[in-house]
């Protein structure tokens, strides 16, 4: 708390903050990019198929398999699975940067100027993390639902028009709504945990790496027992 | 001018510094020596405000830097340029970005302005051709040599070094040393240098405090040094038979001056 309370300064330079925004915004999105999508694909291919595979009954209609890949896809599987993905991929990253930083004293050396580096280092990787791991999750719900209708459509369990059909069919915009809030919380999660780490971090490249571990391994229990308490309370 | 009165400092009940005081003084090169772990970085640390001592004032220039707010300080740092042991630089910068990321932040003036202090203060710290590299592409001394530039880009008014010769050649250390000393007479700052360099202390020690085992033994110039009768100074500075023999060589030679003049 006290490592976010320091990050709110005025800004020395307001120029060179939104830089390394824009810098922060494009590493997370390209850095992430490849693997949510790759992810999210056979995520969703996997579900339609499994989900197929379990629903053995003839008199449940085959439209049932594209809801159950829409709900999973958007309530538990793009936000929660895809974050604790990008708990490794973004955390980690950002816990090594600050730690290799603070390590061989570039953060001092930012101190010393007179920079807050709290807010320079810190802000503009949480601020990016929030607004870009959301898209990225979005992207990643389209993704899964289009995965799970080229798997069912190339193994023959569902047609594409079956599925586009099923789609459609008792939808809720709530979940969506849900899964944004999960995806923003997610975010903070990871970007804050991973930078307190990071940004702490103490002795040589030892503990860079424990640190990096530590960041991921915090990252994903907070956001499982986050997503439990999100459950609860919203849905 | 920097003064410093009583620094006291312990971690998990060690201490570190134990009463230091001293003056360092506006355009000589101050020297900090001592063993590895008799507090040199630390007290260095404190003095630039990123330790803050348990006990003790530190003024610059009759303000109390203790009873500054935290805008004061962070305006104070302005004034101030650190080159680091291992030289800190931004990995991710070219040697041009990093020596520029002073003039970006508290400056505005034109990039064409700020092209041509780099490169004025590049010249001045012997470094040419090399702006479009990056940190891992340079070697060490050149690393110290950017980091001096880095330091200075902003005309501070002290500029701090922690052992600003670990790691390097003689040659390389003689270098960084006359450029040190040469940008402190030039410019008129104050300067603090920790180091356990004896060609530095020798070479470029106006102002020398030897610290042990976090108190203050001794303090003086390197002129001083060759007459002091401080056991552990003499120990410290002359550890080898060789320099025990140069120390009595130069005093036998003073000696001899001081009959002639008598004469």
């Amino acid at each position: 708390m006290l490592m976010l309370k320091g990050m709110f300064s005025k800004p020395e330079n307001p120029k060179l903050y939104w830089k390394e925004f824009m810098h922060q915004c494009s590493e997370i999105s390209m850095g992430a990019l490849p693997i949510v999508c790759i992810i999210s694909v056979f995520m969703g291919a996997v579900s339609a198929v499994q989900t197929a595979y379990q629903l053995v009954s003839p008199l449940i209609p085959k439209t049932t398999i594209a809801q159950i890949v829409r709900d999973t896809v958007i309530l538990e599987f793009s936000p929660t699975l895809v974050c604790i993905v990008l708990a490794g991929v973004i955390g980690s990253k950002i816990a090594s940067e600050l730690g290799n930083m603070r390590v061989s004293e570039q953060i001092d050396a930012l101190e010393i100027m007179g920079i807050n580096t709290k807010t320079f280092l810190i802000l503009p990787k949480i601020v990016a993390a929030v607004i870009v791991i959301p898209m990225l999750i979005v992207l990643s719900m389209v993704l899964g639902i289009w995965g799970g209708r080229l798997a069912g459509d190339l193994s023959n369990i569902l047609s594409s028009a079956t599925f586009d059909i099923g789609l459609m069919q008792n939808f809720i915009p709530f979940n969506v709504f849900f899964a944004l809030v999960k995806a923003y919380t997610f975010a903070f999660i990871i970007s804050s945990v991973s930078a307190f780490y990071g940004y702490y971090v103490k002795g040589g490249a030892l503990e860079i790496g424990k640190s990096s571990t530590k960041s991921v391994v915090v990252s994903c229990v907070v956001i499982l027992l986050a997503d439990y308490l999100l459950a609860a309370l919203l849905l | 001018m920097i003064e410093f009165n009583n620094i006291k400092k312990s971690f998990s009940g060690k201490v570190v510094l134990d009463g230091v005081s001293h003056v360092m003084e506006t355009g000589k090169t101050n020297l900090i020596i001592g063993t590895s772990g008799s507090g040199k970085t630390v007290l260095q640390k404190c003095l630039v405000g990123l330790i803050e001592p348990d006990e003790g004032e530190i003024i610059y220039d009759g303000k109390s830097f203790n009873a500054m707010s935290a805008e004061e300080r962070k305006l104070l740092r302005q004034d101030i340029g650190m080159l680091f042991q291992g030289s800190a630089l931004f990995d991710s910068m070219t040697v041009e970005d990093n020596v520029k990321f002073p003039l970006n932040m508290f400056t505005t003036d034109s990039n064409s302005k700020k092209l041509s202090r780099v490169n004025e203060v590049l010249a001045k710290v012997n470094l040419s051709g090399v702006n479009k590299k990056f940190p891992a592409e340079i070697s060490g001394g050149m690393k110290k040599r950017v980091g001096i530039a880095r330091a200075i880009v902003l005309n501070p008014k002290y500029l701090f070094c922690d052992e600003p010769n670990s790691g390097l050649d003689p040659v390389t250390s003689m270098v960084i040393d006359q450029l040190i000393k040469q940008i402190t007479v030039e410019q008129n700052i104050t300067t603090i240098i920790n180091t356990h360099d004896m060609n530095s202390v020798m070479e470029i020690g106006d102002n020398i405090l030897y610290l042990l085992n976090g108190k203050k033994e001794w303090s003086g110039t390197s002129k001083d040094i060759i007459f002091s009768d401080n056991k552990q100074l003499n120990q410290f500075i002359f550890a080898s038979e060789f320099l025990q023999d140069a120390k009595e060589m130069r005093m036998l030679e003073a000696k001899e001056k001081l009959k002639s003049k008598g004469n």
